[in-house]
């Protein structure tokens, strides 16, 4: 990270006064996923309000909860491997730094297949948008946080990309540490989702 | 010009022309850009109000059809919410938040340019609305089943996305102002010797980061219904209404506090200024705005008193909203006693912030009547709302607002507004504010409704109308004269010098207009209005401001903004570059929102959209923040 001039990766040349970069991205990041908090929680409620209102549609007795807890699993062990990511990025090991990224990506891209997979099943069995409120705020809340899984995917690969070009350390707005707070932060949703939405409706 | 896709900012930035602007990162020139065009928001939305006044003028008007009124009176609110108030507010917080901190420039310079042209191209689509087929017209809170059931027209398609593109854009900004405020503060300004100003925009930006998701949430569910076949507000598949109302104004109410935080904020740097005597209760000032951040959010139902939430709720909410008069009360004591054994000079600025001292704390009772459960039961939906949220809006923030920009005027152009055209348009403003407003009060205990086109003849309501379209006209022409004053002012006004006003913050050490980077040397501050305690001993004046004399010189130096020298002098500072990929991004965000509301056809318009918006991210991302120059 310091292979570069202070003063050419600061914004506003604020060398002089020592404004650490990656202390204002990190700051702004974590604001943007407090605010994402609330997106999220306005969802999540909107989904507990709906819980029962299954209409004539099917209802949570169609989650196939092994399915999920595989595919919530695969997720999780998605921050492991973004652990190490971030490890082998600090320690300035680019080739490892690589090799974790990419595992990373794949495990999402592997949620996200199942998550597909598990949509196309749900709508065969009659629950789409429209079939109820029910319905409605489940495909809302678990899209979304699909969706946020993709962008999650792609960040990683333009991290992978970059650490082909061997501009891992060419600081410019993207880094792996704002990747991996993002990631975790979508992966620790997941488990509140899972909770509220799978489990705690069919215990 | 020639625009190659690739780099079109290998200049220097501060030079001229359209592209200069375009590409701009630099705070100031974002700051101008969010008041110029607020201000051209103004105007219309000013436009729409009087049409809404000649309507209802007189009993059974026939200016506008009952539709045309519904889209003006919708536009009306939503523009001067979201594309007025809000990014005047973004206005003076970008230009002023980071030198009121003692930094050159906010913490993500283009991120700063992506919020600025996002907001401006969400203005430009949801007015494109009346051109193709009207503009929404649900009113600005949009309830189920109005803007839901109405689905042959995509009026309320602009509106959803529209505000959602917005508030995108609010979003971004308010992280970037928090993490400014956080880390970029100079040496020596810790939180409490930051200006109320800057606290209330860091406020701010707080209630925005929270308040928006809900809302965000509830216009995709909105969009969803509406397009998708969702069923999040049909009542009769088991959807509920009400959901909508609770995410709604748990956005809508600390969005009042969003309109109104920022001119509290420039209250509280004008009035020690032109009382001569320090912020009374400085502490007090900053926490009760943090407590009004806090409660706030726990407030939002009295919006909804009506809707049948149970006695509990309602008293709940009741009580809060009377707690929440508490901090908002102790602002007021703290300004009265600022004024108090000052020598107070009666300069325009000074002259509205104390209307607006007076105007919120009328608009701030009527309130806390509306936080009397059974007797806002009867006030609902009446104009008594009416005229409480306009003496709060108006009569506070557009007060407010007005005031910082005859205090900031002489920063931005280096010129002084004329005192004699400013004193005008403050009593034309006053008078006819308040013959608009007040009798909006009478006329709501008397019970006539809102959002209703024509009132009938009879009932008692005819003279208080026409008074108050009299006074919406002189409003309108206390804004033209306030509108030849700034194009007079702007070349021919009195040459400012670097501290007009003999003001106590960082702007007023520095020049006017002040140079890219700010600050030549960054200031170090040990105190509380430090500037002043620089100015003043305990005995007698001592400037220790940098620049020489102003009269003139300065003008010239700074008035053809070469910063050829400026670069010369300071090696060490390094801007950041010009970047068209904010723009870029927002465009390709706007394209896409099209494309969703027309979705039959606009697949194709998503589709590029997100491609353009992705292009300039990723750019934006790689490229480096400080270009080698030359």
């Amino acid at each position: 990270m310091a292979s570069h001039p202070v003063a050419e990766t600061l914004p506003g040349g604020h060398a002089e006064s020592g404004h650490d970069i990656h202390r204002i991205r990190k700051t702004a990041m974590w604001v943007f996923l407090g605010s994402e908090c609330l997106f999220f929680g306005a969802m999540i409620a909107t989904f507990l309000l709906y819980r029962n209102s299954t209409g004539d549609g099917p209802g949570p007795e169609i989650f196939d909860i092994p399915f999920t807890s595989a595919s919530s699993f695969v997720l999780l062990m998605s921050s492991l491997t973004m652990v190490l990511a971030h490890d082998a990025f600090e320690r300035g090991d680019s080739r490892q730094a690589r090799v974790w990224l990419g595992g990373t990506a794949l495990l999402g891209s592997t949620f996200l297949a199942g998550q597909i997979f598990e949509f196309t099943e749900f709508i065969h069995e009659g629950l789409t948008l429209p079939t109820s409120p029910f319905a409605s705020s489940f495909y809302m809340l678990t899209g979304f946080h699909g969706i946020h899984v993709a962008v999650g995917v792609m960040l990683l690969m333009a991290m992978f990309i970059l650490s082909l070009n061997g501009r891992l350390y060419d600081d410019r707005g993207l880094n792996v540490e704002l990747v991996g707070l993002y990631w975790h932060f979508v992966d620790i949703v997941w488990i509140v989702i899972f909770t509220v939405v799978y489990l705690l409706q069919v215990l | 010009m020639a625009v190659t896709a690739e780099r079109v900012d290998l200049r220097p930035p501060g030079e001229r022309g359209v592209w200069s602007w375009l590409t701009t990162v630099d705070h100031k020139r974002i700051g101008l850009l969010y008041g110029v065009t607020a201000f051209a928001f103004f105007f219309i939305g000013g436009l729409e109000a009087l049409l809404i006044r000649l309507q209802l003028a007189q009993a059974n008007g026939e200016v506008l059809s009952a539709d045309a009124y519904n889209q003006l009176f919708t536009m009306h609110g939503l523009t001067m919410v979201f594309l007025v108030i809000m990014p005047i507010a973004a206005a003076f917080t970008n230009y002023f938040l980071p030198i009121l901190i003692g930094a050159r420039d906010v913490a993500f310079p283009r991120l700063n340019a992506f919020s600025y042209w996002l907001f401006l191209f969400s203005g430009i689509m949801i007015y494109s609305s009346f051109v193709v087929g009207g503009s929404p017209d649900g009113a600005w809170v949009g309830y189920s089943p109005l803007a839901t059931q109405i689905t042959e027209t995509v009026r309320m398609d602009y509106w959803a996305i529209g505000l959602n593109l917005l508030g995108v854009a609010s979003i971004a900004s308010s992280a970037n102002f928090i993490a400014t405020v956080f880390t970029m503060r100079a040496p020596g300004m810790t939180m409490l010797r930051m200006p109320v100003f800057a606290w209330m925009a860091l406020v701010v930006a707080f209630l925005l980061i929270f308040s928006l998701p809900p809302v965000a949430i509830g216009l995709f569910q909105l969009f969803l219904d509406r397009n998708f076949g969702a069923l999040f507000y049909q009542a009769a598949a088991g959807g509920d209404p009400l959901l909508w109302q609770h995410l709604f104004w748990l956005f809508g109410h600390p969005e009042v506090y969003v309109l109104i935080l920022p001119a509290m904020g420039i209250i509280s740097e004008i009035l020690p200024v032109f009382s001569r005597k320090p912020l009374f209760g400085y502490e007090f000032v900053v926490f009760s705005g943090a407590a009004i951040g806090f409660v706030g959010f726990g407030v939002w139902a009295h919006h909804m008193f009506t809707s049948g939430m149970g006695p509990v709720a309602e008293a709940g909410f009741g009580i809060a909203t009377m707690i929440i008069a508490v901090p908002t009360g102790v602002k007021i004591f703290n300004w009265i006693g600022t004024t108090w054994g000052g020598r107070i000079r009666f300069q325009t600025p000074m002259l509205f912030s104390l209307a607006f001292i007076a105007m919120f704390v009328i608009g701030g009772l009527s309130g806390v009547t509306h936080a009397v459960v059974p007797a806002d039961t009867q006030q609902h939906d009446s104009y008594y709302v009416v005229a409480h949220f306009h003496y709060v809006l108006f009569g506070g923030a557009v007060f407010g607002y007005v005031a910082g920009v005859y205090y900031w005027f002489p920063k931005w152009t280096g010129r002084m507004l004329h005192e004699g055209w400013g004193k005008v348009h403050f009593w034309l403003m006053l008078i006819g504010f308040n013959l608009t407003f007040a009798p909006m009060h009478i006329l709501g205990l008397n019970g006539m409704p809102r959002r209703t086109y024509q009132y009938g003849e009879g009932l008692g309501w005819d003279f208080w109308n026409l008074i108050a379209t009299v006074g919406a006209f002189t409003i309108g022409v206390s804004f033209l004269l306030f509108l030849g004053n700034i194009l007079w002012a702007r070349t021919r006004g009195i040459p400012a010098g670097n501290d007009p006003w003999d003001g106590r913050t960082l702007e007023w050490t520095i020049s006017s207009p002040p140079p890219v980077h700010n600050f030549d040397v960054e200031p170090v501050v040990h105190s509380l209005d430090d500037f002043w305690h620089r100015k003043y001993a305990e005995d007698e004046e001592g400037r220790l401001v940098k620049m020489p004399a102003v009269t003139g010189g300065t003008l010239v130096e700074t008035g053809g903004e070469g910063e050829g020298d400026t670069h010369d002098a300071h090696e060490d500072i390094h801007m950041p570059s010009p970047s068209y990929y904010p723009a870029l991004s927002s465009l390709g965000l706007v394209i896409t929102g099209y494309g969703l509301i027309y979705l039959s056809w606009g697949w194709a318009a998503v589709v590029v959209g997100m491609m353009i918006t992705l292009w300039g991210l990723f750019g934006w991302s790689l490229e480096p923040i400080t270009r080698e120059e030359h």
